[in-house]
């Protein structure tokens, strides 16, 4: 799954222990999700969603690969 | 999140140093402390037994604490462990039936290996991720 996570991070100027003190995960979760090697559970998206106040499909995309 | 980890951390800490501590003592105290009297030996290994269950549960509170990365990492590194500590310990224990090992297969032996299993498996999985 592909994502627009470090983006809208990088626009709204949080650091990376920043999105995730507010989101409830570790450091290292959000750098994972970034990379696109995790893929974050429905909780967490909703949350990231809910703070980039857009819809989930607009932040994280399936891509057939 | 981060004070709440420190502190299970800390408890797991206190209560696995707490275990192996007790362990020592009921596993010594019979020859060098109270000359082999069985209610102290008794005791000392009920004390070590209840230790070792809130060691278990102090690991549990930590564990769900946990963020789902880490539980990610960690399930996986369980899961890996478990499998080899059965398979790697029945093949080590069938060794020492049928005589192709000149000693004993000890427990402990099996002991060390799942920890250090475990340890080695949870910082590659770690590191997969970041």
């Amino acid at each position: 799954m592909k994502n627009k996570l470090k983006v809208l991070r990088a626009e709204n100027s949080y650091t990376q222990e920043d999105l995730a003190d507010i989101i409830g995960v570790s450091r290292q979760t959000i750098n994972a999700i970034e990379k696109e090697k995790f893929d974050p559970s429905l909780p967490t998206a909703f949350r990231i969603s809910k703070l980039f106040k857009l819809p989930i499909e607009a932040i994280f995309y399936f891509e057939e690969t | 999140m981060k004070k709440e980890r420190k502190k299970n951390l800390y408890t797991l800490a206190a209560w696995t140093w707490s275990w192996v501590a007790t362990m020592a003592i009921a596993a010594f105290g019979p020859m060098y402390i109270w000359d082999d009297h069985s209610v102290l030996t008794v005791l000392a290994v009920a004390v070590n037994f209840v230790h070792g269950i809130l060691m278990i549960f102090a690991n549990r509170r930590l564990f769900n604490n946990f963020d789902e990365l880490e539980r990610k990492i960690h399930l996986e590194s369980l899961a890996l462990t478990l499998g080899l500590a059965v398979v790697v310990g029945l093949s080590y224990s069938l060794l020492d039936t049928t005589n192709l090992i000149g000693f004993d297969a000890e427990i402990s032996n099996l002991v060390i290996f799942i920890g250090v299993t475990y340890l080695v498996l949870v910082t590659i999985n770690t590191r997969r991720y970041t």
